[in-house]
């Protein structure tokens, strides 16, 4: 209902906007001999050169606002191990990029505001500067440096995956528009698996070998559950386009390319019920819940109370329904984590056998 | 005039408005054809900015553009992604590549280098000819039955190669494909035209180093477009080989509504490596234009020499080196080998350090300057304002660690709108407003009307960006429909209808600037033969477009193009009563050449 009558609104304006416009013009042409309309004077340099220290002001304004509005909707608490790091050289980019930008605007506009021009006023020839120059090149350089050097340290962390201290090996398996985990079961080793295996009939949906012994006991499951403080090896597999698996609370992603695995590993910090602890969540939840309970009073849909919980979503476009392709993620403690995987079915039990 | 008479051969409408040969009209072609695809483009990004915004919500707007594919006003799904795609193929190619680049180029090059033409006019012609052809190939794909192109402006297979993965990859793709190869046609024509001319046709005493830095910048443009655009090409030929004749360069093991494909050995990611190998430095061939016309504007209006012009080609020509090593950013979460991520984050960063020293010298340049603040000049200083803004979130999106968290998120949306969108669309109004009298024979815009224009659309452009960096460090991705999937996006809406509003503000604003663009072209008042005091060669020649530019001889050039506000030792201008000394006057007795 509103959405009309946006239109309808902003549709005047833009009409009004346009007559303006004409209205405008016409009487310019008329005290055109006053002054001219096309060359900026003296008076239009002062009332733009005001505007643009006003501008100076709107953009320190708008970034205020911004975080002070915005800053607390922003991802806050990293669930994973590696996430800590992250969001240190997130916060320290952060810091640089305020300060040079909070300075060049400054200078930029100010400039534009203090020597707007004037009849009669000398600029001054001033083409060249060697030192200036080499300082900022050389400043630059070392910052680049600095922020370059650590975050390939982080990188290649982040992105060192291997085999030490007992990884639990986990195989996210994407296609439109849903994700299926697979766990190695008993033997902690994921069977082999190909495209050209699935057979829908046998509900061998992921295209496992039936003959390899280590795809016997592998679990598929359409909940991914990580138990907290052990690392977790994830090998990603798609079947038809790209896909990306993005898991924002634990600083990570990879796409999901089909013709390749590919891989990441984080290890959770944090259980699913101590993240609904923390103060930032509860206030998230509070405020969330608040504007979904003006839905549900509206009578509208998807206003059901929210919990909290972690979520793997699609973010590479991958059709139709990418805007709606996830799979929750619990972590919780190794105990949970063993009682639920032990209730579930291997694929030996799901695989229907041939009649 | 007699001698202007010779020159001219009989002219009928169709030799000099569509089939010309002359690049005064052929920029004028390019403007207008680009300026048309830039509000189809900006038109559709406020249909799919009022669905984010109002998310599902039926609108008769909807019901009226979209059709059935909107059926009950309601916005598909579909046709939400063919937005997005089309949009970002518009504004990145037809906009900002051909309309900006295609423009001033084609205008600027033989006039400010002092030569009668380009060094092919018929070339030149084809090359217009073969843009308005993958133009109007773009605009039919809009109409087939299964819609257009759906997969993104980067058209990633296999989603781009398979119509069963989305109707839009049907006939749409493979239009969308066509209308790309006749646009690289058109585009590598247009560029080798640009690089012969700079190279070869300029005037008696135009030394590179005197050339104004708006010719640099369109010359090592037109080098990167022919450096990368043919790699696009061949990918986008390999994609048309993979849908029709069954090869698979970039697909295998597919499996796709219930059946195997027999694709096998191919791989996307080579795919994504030869699009972003032309993807990226496509960035720099929309912004570096934009800097260029920046550099002239900014030091004519400041009645100052551009700062540290050495530095400037310098900084030109360290960008477009870059720009071709860089790519990989675009992936470091694609699969590739991570140690290819670390090299590519140690380039990219890389290529912040020539464009501070660009933004830097901007600055100094406004320093003790008589800045005259025209419409053309507050757009370059907007221009700054943006690159700057835009450009330092290029510090996270580069480094590979942190663009895990962010990749493919709404900040990656706000940082390339603000820096490349915004900063190149400022460039395109700056060398409008400013050299609309040498492409309409003297008649001027109206500085009122400018100022409005662009007042209006710089607090909105802000408006819809800045908020835009919190969405994306929200974690919410880019190309989705709507956000309702997720409550834990839920508190966001209001942000997103903060940023439709402003969109449509600034969409609004634009009006302003069309009829103030379309009046002046017939009622506009005329102007001085160099109204802005400029010191480049353009304004020396007449107002009234002839062939061969000048009726007489071409102009001498003596010096470089910046000598403004510049005084003998004892504080007198060089030329008394007159703060600027054009490019074809000789050095004065007593006047030492400072060409820095």
């Amino acid at each position: 209902m509103t959405t009309p009558l946006i239109l309808a609104v902003l549709a005047l304006v833009a009409i009004a906007v346009w007559q303006l416009a004409k209205i405008f013009e016409l009487s310019q042409l008329s005290r055109g001999k006053k002054s001219d309309s096309t060359i900026a004077d003296d008076e239009d340099n002062n009332y733009n050169g005001y505007l643009l220290f006003a501008f100076l002001v709107f953009i320190y304004g708008i970034t205020i606002f911004s975080f002070s509005k915005y800053g607390k909707m922003v991802l806050s608490i990293p669930a994973s191990e590696h996430g800590v790091d992250y969001d240190r050289l997130m916060w320290i980019s952060f810091a640089i990029i305020f300060f040079v930008q909070t300075i060049t605007q400054f200078l930029l506009h100010y400039f534009g505001y203090k020597y707007r021009g004037a009849k009669g006023k000398k600029a001054l020839f001033y083409a060249d500067n060697d030192k200036l120059e080499l300082i900022w090149t050389i400043i630059p350089v070392i910052t680049l440096a600095a922020l370059i050097l650590y975050g390939l340290y982080s990188w290649t962390n982040i992105m060192d995956i291997n085999d030490e201290g007992d990884p639990l090996v986990v195989e996210l398996y994407a296609q439109q528009f849903n994700w299926t985990a697979r766990y190695g079961g008993e033997d902690n080793v994921l069977g082999d698996a190909s495209t050209r295996l699935i057979d829908i009939d046998k509900a061998n949906v992921l295209g496992l070998d039936e003959s390899d012994p280590n795809a016997i006991d592998d679990i598929i499951v359409k909940e991914l559950h990580l138990p907290v403080g052990r690392k977790v090896n994830f090998y990603m597999r798609s079947q038809d386009v790209l896909h990306s698996a993005y898991m924002p609370h634990f600083r990570a992603q990879m796409n999901c390319v089909p013709g390749m695995v590919t891989q990441f590993s984080f290890t959770p910090t944090m259980t699913t019920e101590e993240m609904r602890l923390q103060p930032e969540i509860i206030d998230k939840v509070k405020r969330t819940n608040k504007i979904r309970a003006e839905r549900a009073a509206a009578g509208e849909e998807n206003s059901d109370p929210w919990q909290f919980d972690y979520v793997l979503l699609c973010n590479k476009i991958c059709g139709k329904s990418h805007y709606n392709m996830q799979m929750k993620i619990i972590v919780e403690s190794e105990k949970d984590f063993q009682n639920w995987i032990d209730s579930q079915k291997t694929f030996s039990e799901t695989v229907i056998a041939v009649p | 005039m007699a001698h202007e008479a010779e020159h001219h051969h009989k002219e009928t409408f169709i030799t000099k408005y569509i089939f010309s040969q002359d690049h005064k009209m052929i920029a004028k072609q390019y403007l207008i054809t680009g300026l048309i695809m830039g509000f189809i483009g900006i038109a559709m990004s406020l249909l799919f900015r009022m669905q984010l915004a109002w998310p599902g919500e039926a609108s008769p707007v909807f019901k009226a553009l979209l059709g059935k594919w909107a059926p009950d006003g309601v916005m598909d799904a579909d046709i939400y992604l063919a937005l997005v795609t089309i949009h970002g193929t518009i504004m990145v190619f037809f906009v900002l590549t051909a309309g900006l680049s295609g423009t001033f180029s084609n205008l600027l090059i033989p006039l400010q280098i002092g030569a009668r033409d380009m060094a092919s006019g018929f070339l030149n012609m084809v090359s217009y000819w073969l843009f308005f052809l993958s133009c109007a190939i773009m605009l039919a794909s809009l109409f087939v039955e299964a819609g257009p192109a759906a997969a993104g402006w980067t058209v990633y297979p296999p989603l781009s190669a398979l119509p069963q993965a989305q109707p839009g990859s049907g006939l749409g793709m493979t239009l969308w494909l066509v209308s790309m190869a006749i646009f690289i046609a058109s585009s590598l024509l247009g560029s080798l035209n640009y690089i012969v001319t700079v190279l070869n046709l300029r005037t008696k005493g135009m030394t590179m180093t005197r050339l104004p830095l708006t010719i640099w910048a369109f010359f090592v443009t037109a080098i990167i477009g022919v450096v990368s655009f043919p790699v696009l090409l061949s990918a986008a030929l390999l994609l048309l080989m993979d849908r029709s004749f069954g090869t698979s360069f970039f697909l295998s093991d597919i499996f796709i509504q219930g059946e195997v494909l027999h694709y096998q050995g191919g791989s996307p990611v080579l795919y994504e490596h030869l699009f972003w190998f032309l993807g990226h430095p496509e960035v720099y061939i929309v912004l570096l234009p934009a800097l260029g016309i920046t550099s002239e504007v900014m030091s004519t209006n400041a009645r100052k020499p551009i700062f540290g012009y050495r530095a400037m080609i310098a900084s030109i020509l360290g960008i477009a080196f870059l720009s071709t090593i860089v790519w990989g950013h675009h992936m470091f979460i694609s699969g590739m080998n991570p140690f290819l991520g670390s090299v590519f984050t140690f380039t990219t960063l890389l290529i912040a350090i020539p464009s501070a020293v660009k933004a830097f010298n901007y600055i100094t340049t406004l320093w003790k300057g008589n800045l005259q603040l025209n419409p053309a000049m507050l757009f370059s200083i907007g221009l700054v304002s943006t690159f700057i803004t835009g450009g330092l979130t290029g510090i996270i999106l580069g480094d590979s660690t942190l663009d895990i968290n962010v990749h493919d998120t709404y900040f990656v949306v706000a940082h390339f709108h603000l820096v490349m969108g915004i900063s190149a669309l400022y460039g395109l109004f700056a060398g409008v407003y400013h050299w609309f009298p040498k492409m309409f024979q003297g008649r001027m815009m109206n500085k009122n009307l400018g100022y409005i224009h662009f007042w209006v659309t710089a607090v909105a452009s802000y408006g819809v960006f800045f908020p835009m960096h919190f969405v994306g460090m929200a974690g919410v991705p880019r190309r989705y429909y709507q956000n309702t999937a997720f409550p834990m996006f839920d508190e966001l809406t209001d942000v997103q209808i903060l940023m439709t509003v402003f969109a449509l503000i600034a969409a609004a604003a634009q009006l302003v600037f069309v009829y103030n663009f379309i009046y002046s072209i017939f009622y506009g008042k005329k102007g001085s033969l160099n109204p802005w005091n400029s010191n480049t060669l353009e304004w020396t020649a007449p107002q009234k477009h002839i062939h061969g530019n000048w009726p007489g001889a071409i102009p001498e050039v003596h010096r470089w193009s910046y000598d403004y506000s510049k005084t003998y030792e004892d504080g007198s201008y060089i030329i008394e009563g007159q703060d600027f000394v054009p490019q074809n006057i000789p050095l004065q007795p007593n006047e030492e050449e400072l060409n820095h």
